[in-house]
């Protein structure tokens, strides 16, 4: 996050630079203060596509968007949100020190730390950062200047042993210590709770990041579970190995946030979610080192321990280690996408194909405004014939076909696997997806498609600086209530907006992202311009509040992978059952009697 | 007393209404010809629509709902499968309706005629059309309109039509069937007939469940049903059938579609059609089947003035609101949601308040004439011999009276202000000429028959009863407005103190005998208590302090009028209880209930040992004994020979005829009930 170097080079010396400078800032003072870099990140990339149009590019490299014009942008922003370059809304500039609150240190905590040689900081700078996960309203406050509780202190354990130090020292002194891997929570996870009165430790677990060994019979890695995704993928590749784990997230998140809230990858459909791919886990807890005995693939030892671990969501312990399957690196991949007629045709093609059990590794189904959206993210085009051949395609398909253009969806597709097995592969969806009157629509769209989400995030910020805001979550629905549920919970969003008197028509739009035998995971975006509210974040909040009793009322869970963390558990009880709950909590009481994990996340 | 629920008082007075407009005063500027032909393009339902019926029964017949229950159908009878389905496809023809413009331009045409001879005004408050417009864009709308008359849905469409409103899929009775033609007709004007009972027919359930929810789910049309199952005979609003409203709900609660708008009608009439047609059912001459020669034997109304009608569309309910945190709709995401459940306990209760609320809504906005007073004043000032009726300034007085009262209860009142009182209630007394008689300037109603035949005086009883019954229908008209105080002027009455918690257990008395009379919101009582108490205490009838409920010094002409007006169910009530206790023979089942107590009450008026004749009405007789069946006071024997009798408790009886007549204190009876 904090490189902003633009030099030139190769990508591995680019992501190597990146690592060093966030290990530097881990390690010193930071040169530059973090959240200031992430705000004003947001505004450099922000306020570039609409100054002029020579700069009207996404800076740096690490996209296939990276330095293209996206012409259609800014009059998609004007006409979905009614915001307009006239008015921006500053983000506080730099990050005042004086606003953060003085750290309540543990001093025979400190004094015995010391003695471990672990690095620690009690720096206003490396708490904040700390202190927030990416909510909406974590990230408005910060660009408001506006710091609650942060950690008093910020640890970096070097390895496991480090760990266990850390957590016997935390239980001894008790203090309370709050995992942090990658930051980018967004169910209120890593917020201090304000009522706690002990010192407050953010282990951050990112020195903790490398491959121990790589098992080429078994198709198997032992790895710290500090390691970003991004840099994980990368250096498997090296030894022609990859996990296919690749939540929209990877750029930042860390594989002990993946175990601890149960996280799922865009390639399940080939790799499998989390859960799937761990072969066992090592976590420090209060009461001690939980492991396995075994390597073996599939265990009848009564429940499985790993499932406490699992979204525990850190209030058990730290996850240190991971032992977790390995595939060779693909040798062919392949995008391509599909133009369905309307979302109600698309949902029955996804589900067709899932039943067929012939869901290439990533399927994804877009509804039009999303279309729309990655519409006007489209780069300019570099010739007069492409452009010609892009309006040949719209007429195809809207008066050839007859798609209406304010109804029709499009499903991006990416298959891996051998070549000829790829080939093979996507004749048959497209067979299928031909039956629901599906239109293939080319690799182009569909790789569009794929960097839309990882856009998204950062129009996000963006969008903030044009009184927008937004947020995305999720759920999982059987396949039979896909379609309502996705009608229900974006006229409810709508709905609510205009209740709680939003000046503008929200954006409320939603995606299916993945498929699984018995149902769905369903995305849903929603943003509006805030405009004329006194209070947005309250009205937000008040709007994603509801959009949950919906999707809840309508047979969605409460999660599919980003977890409970603060922001839903109230929920939890209904989700659950009392029993349930009583089940998970006996198990906190047994393993951490005193609460030292007190992020007081899930229960 | 549990008074935490506190009763808000709004002001009735304040209640805010809409103005109307009158249609027929634009048909009769401009030919029908060229109305029933000119260009129909109704706004729609902005979701996808079917719009053909032919797709809309292939949807039903293709559904999972029906292939389900075909399924089950054919494994539990043994029935080859496509005998089942053939057999639902005949239902679904049977039952299904055909649109065509034609018919509904040859209605507009005819009815348009036809208003214009017997009505003088259609006035409809433009404000809920557009509404309506508004809300039929949005979400699936369904209408409720009240049923006094015939004519209500014949109506609807028309206005439907008038205002360039989708025309709605309309469920009717299988008893219009029977008129060939008519039948066909109305199906060609988007009515669709359901049995009148089908209980156990799974298969027939299905398919019509079915036909109704994709009705809504698409957007097909706007749904039109009558909450109340049937014609009011009486003009009181009847209790509210579920089962319509339940499927109505159902595609909501199961999340097919985001909400459901309904939206209360109350069209109400100066003059009924079916007056005393109505009133000689009430006394037993039964119900002539329909048909179409029938019809053209009531040509002879077309000569007639039957005044005015009004319609209130009211606001859209929406069925979401109605919901939020009173059902929990993640239940229905456990089961697949194509195989049918019987709605649980808790959607249950909700529909049921629904019900009743969509029902207030309908009562509250049903336009009142100055005749309706005048029908509640005259039957309660009979008089006799020299002395029948009342002095027609007297009436006027009085009527001033009444209407001042009725404002400040907030009744929806239509009293030409403008006008002088005297002419008022003189118009209002020649449009009903057939009920009144107004001689040496005194007002009677029009009991006497010609001397021209002999009649017995069971026969004369009869027809005396068939005037009283139908200026009851009117006074009828204005009671939801009255209830509420009046059953508190009746427990003040009968309260043996005025103690409030006294009069409190005596009005819960009256209430609970009585909400199969009137329509008392289930669960409200508290709420109903404190609104009566607000009432009388704003028009200073009362004064009430912490504990006492004390009448005020210039209270008794309301209390009085109050108290009389509820008397004839009173009465009614306890001829009932005491034909049950004196006279009901051990094989007195259901059906013969009403025959033999009509014939213990005609005993009973030719004696005079009873005032009211309008105590002879089957509807009040037949609510009493539902009342008495919920109590437990008479119960109906299930299985064995005696299967369907009536078994009556006696010590019951007496002790409810007791409190009724307030020979016995409310709190003894609650006791002895327990």
């Amino acid at each position: 996050m904090a490189s902003n170097s633009c030099g030139g080079g190769s990508d591995r010396q680019m992501a190597a630079q990146h690592r060093l400078s966030v290990i530097a800032g881990h390690l010193q003072r930071p040169s530059g203060s973090n959240t200031a870099v992430l705000a004003a990140e947001c505004k450099g990339q922000g306020s570039k596509p609409f100054v002029s149009s020579e700069n009207r590019t996404v800076p740096r490299r690490r996209y296939k968007l990276s330095g293209m014009i996206i012409p259609g942008l800014k009059d998609w922003m004007e006409n979905t949100f009614g915001a307009t370059l006239q008015h921006k809304a500053a983000a506080t500039p730099a990050l005042n020190s004086s606003a953060v609150p003085p750290p309540t240190l543990n001093e025979a905590f400190v004094e015995e730390l010391k003695s471990t040689g672990v690095p620690f900081s009690a720096d206003a700078e490396d708490r904040v950062f700390r202190a927030h996960g990416h909510c909406l309203h974590e990230i408005f406050a910060l660009r408001e200047g506006k710091i609650g509780r942060v950690p008093d202190m910020v640890v970096w354990p070097n390895c496991h042993s480090d760990v266990v130090k850390i957590v016997e020292l935390a239980c001894k002194h008790n203090v309370c210590l709050i995992p942090y891997g990658g930051g980018t929570s967004v169910s209120s996870a890593l917020e201090c709770p304000p009522e706690e009165t002990r010192s407050i430790i953010s282990l951050d677990t990112s020195q903790m990041n490398r491959i121990l060994w790589i098992d080429e019979k078994n198709l198997t890695a032992h790895i710290e579970a500090g390691i970003i995704g991004q840099d994980l993928e990368n250096l498997l590749n090296e030894s022609g190995y990859c996990t296919g784990h690749e939540p929209d997230s990877m750029e930042f998140s860390s594989l002990g946030g993946w175990v601890a809230t149960r996280a799922s990858g865009m390639k399940k459909n080939i790799y499998g979610n989390i859960e799937d791919l761990v072969i066992r886990i090592k976590m420090v807890t209060p009461q001690g080192v939980i492991e396995k005995s075994c390597q073996g693939p599939r265990m009848s030892t009564g429940p499985d321990i790993h499932h406490f671990i699992m979204g525990s969501e850190g209030t058990l312990g730290v996850i240190t280690e991971v032992t977790m399957k390995i595939r060779p690196v693909p040798e062919y991949q392949k995008y391509g996408s599909v133009v369905f007629p309307n979302f109600e045709q698309g949902v029955a093609c996804l589900r067709e194909v899932a039943r067929q059990r012939c869901a290439p590794a990533s399927i994804r189904l877009m509804d039009n405004e999303q279309f729309k959206f990655g519409h006007a993210l489209k780069p300019q085009v570099s010739s007069i014939f492409t452009s010609f051949l892009d309006g040949l395609k719209k007429f195809y398909i809207t008066k050839f076909k007859g798609f209406d253009p304010n109804r029709l969806c499009v499903a991006t597709l990416l298959f891996e696997g051998n070549r000829e097995k790829v080939l093979q592969h996507e004749k048959q969806v497209y067979d299928i997806a031909a039956k629901f009157g599906g239109l293939a629509a080319g690799e182009d769209n569909g790789q569009r498609g794929y960097m839309l989400t990882f856009v998204i995030a950062y129009l996000r910020d963006l969008g903030m600086d044009y009184f927008v805001i937004g947020e995305s979550f999720e759920t999982s629905v059987p396949w039979d209530r896909v379609l309502d549920i996705c009608r229900n919970v974006k006229a409810r969003i709508i709905h609510e907006c205009k209740d709680k008197g939003v000046q503008f028509p929200p954006l409320s739009t939603c995606r299916v992202t993945q498929t699984y035998d018995a149902g769905a995971c369903v995305y849903f975006y929603f943003a509006f311009n805030y405009r004329g509210l006194s209070d947005p974040v309250h009205v937000y909040e008040q709007v994603e509040h509801a959009a949950r009793e919906e999707i809840l009322a309508n047979g969605g869970s409460l999660s599919h992978h980003h977890g409970v963390g603060k922001l839903r558990k109230e929920w939890m009880r209904e989700a659950v059952s009392s029993v349930g709950m009583g089940m998970l909590q006996s198990v906190k009481d047994y393993v951490d009697p005193n609460n030292i994990f007190g992020s007081r996340n899930l229960l | 007393m549990a008074s935490k629920v506190v009763y808000s008082p709004r002001d009735p007075m304040l209640k805010k209404r809409d103005d109307f407009e009158d249609v027929l005063e634009e048909r009769r500027r401009s030919g029908d010809l060229r109305y029933a032909l000119r260009c129909y393009s109704p706004v729609l339902y902005k979701g996808p629509t079917t719009s053909k019926a032919s797709e809309l029964k292939t949807m039903v017949l293709q559904s999972d709902q029906l292939h389900y229950v075909v399924n089950q159908v054919s494994r539990e009878s043994g029935v080859p499968l496509d005998d089942v389905q053939a057999e639902a496809s005949v239902i679904l023809e049977e039952m299904a309706h055909r649109l065509q413009l034609s018919t509904v331009r040859f209605f507009a045409f005819t009815l348009s005629k036809v208003f214009k001879a017997i009505f003088r005004s259609i006035c409809v408050n433009e404000e809920g059309v557009q509404r309506l417009q508004q809300v039929v864009q949005e979400h699936p709308v369904v209408l409720l309109p009240s049923h006094r008359s015939y004519m209500d849905f014949l109506l609807m469409s028309y206005l439907m039509y008038t205002y360039d409103l989708p025309l709605p899929a309309i469920a009717a009775g299988m008893d219009f069937m029977g008129m060939k033609v008519v039948g066909e007709m109305l199906r060609m004007s988007g009515a669709f007939f359901i049995r009148r009972s089908f209980g156990g027919d799974k298969l027939y359930w299905a398919v019509f469940s079915e036909y109704v929810k994709t009705i809504l789910r698409n957007g097909f049309a706007p749904l039109e049903f009558f909450l109340e199952g049937t014609r009011s005979r009486t003009s009181k609003s009847l209790t509210p059938k579920l089962g319509l409203l339940n499927i109505a709900m159902d595609p909501f609660l199961k999340g097919e579609v985001f909400d459901v708008s309904l939206v209360p009608v109350s069209i109400s009439y100066e003059r009924v059609l079916e007056e005393t047609l109505y009133a000689r059912e009430l006394l037993g001459v039964p119900k002539p089947k329909e048909s179409t020669s029938g019809l053209f034997k009531a040509r002879r109304v077309l000569s007639e003035d039957y005044g005015s009608i009004h319609v209130y569309f009211g606001p859209p309910v929406s069925v979401r609101s109605l919901a939020e945190g009173r059902v929990n709709r993640s239940q229905f995401s456990l089961t697949p949601r194509h195989i049918p459940r019987r709605p649980s306990e808790d959607v249950h209760s909700f529909v049921n308040d629904a019900a009743y609320r969509l029902v207030r809504a309908q009562e509250e906005n049903m336009v009142l004439k100055p005749w309706v007073l005048l029908a509640s004043l005259l039957l309660q000032n009979q008089g006799a011999g020299q002395n029948r009726g009342v002095p027609l300034d007297e009436l006027i007085q009085q009527a001033v009276w009444l209407r001042d009262l009725c404002r400040q209860f907030g009744a929806f009142l239509h009293w030409p202000d403008q006008i002088p009182s005297s002419e008022v209630v003189s118009s209002s007394l020649s449009l009903h000429g057939g009920l009144v008689r107004v001689s040496e300037d005194r007002v009677y109603l029009a009991l006497e028959q010609e001397p021209h035949c002999s009649l017995t005086a069971e026969e004369e009883l009869l027809s005396q009863a068939v005037v009283v019954l139908s200026c009851a229908s009117y006074r009828n008209q204005v009671l939801h407005v009255f209830l509420r105080p009046a059953l508190l002027a009746a427990a003040i009455h009968t309260a043996s103190s005025s103690q409030k918690q006294e009069v409190y257990s005596s009005f819960l008395f009256l209430r609970n005998m009585f909400s199969n009379e009137f329509i008392l919101c289930p669960g409200a009582a508290v709420q109903d208590f404190e609104e009566a108490c607000y009432l009388l205490t704003k028009v200073g009838a009362l004064h009430i302090n912490q504990h006492e409920v004390l009448t005020a010094e210039r209270g008794h002409r309301t209390l009085a009028f109050l108290t009389s007006i509820l008397d004839p169910f009173l009465q009614g009530y306890q001829m009932v209880c005491s034909f049950l206790c004196e006279d009901a023979t051990q094989a007195l089942t259901e059906r013969r209930f009403v025959p033999a107590v009509r014939a213990f009450i005609i005993k009973h008026l030719l004696k005079g040992r009873l005032r009211y004749p309008e105590v002879l009405s089957s509807d009040l007789q037949r609510n009493a004994l539902a009342a008495l069946l919920r109590l437990g006071a008479v119960q109906k024997v299930q299985g064995g020979e005696e299967s369907g009798t009536l078994k009556v408790n006696r010590v019951m009886l007496n002790s409810l005829e007791d409190t009724l007549g307030g020979r016995l204190s409310t709190q003894k009876a609650l006791r002895a009930h327990l």
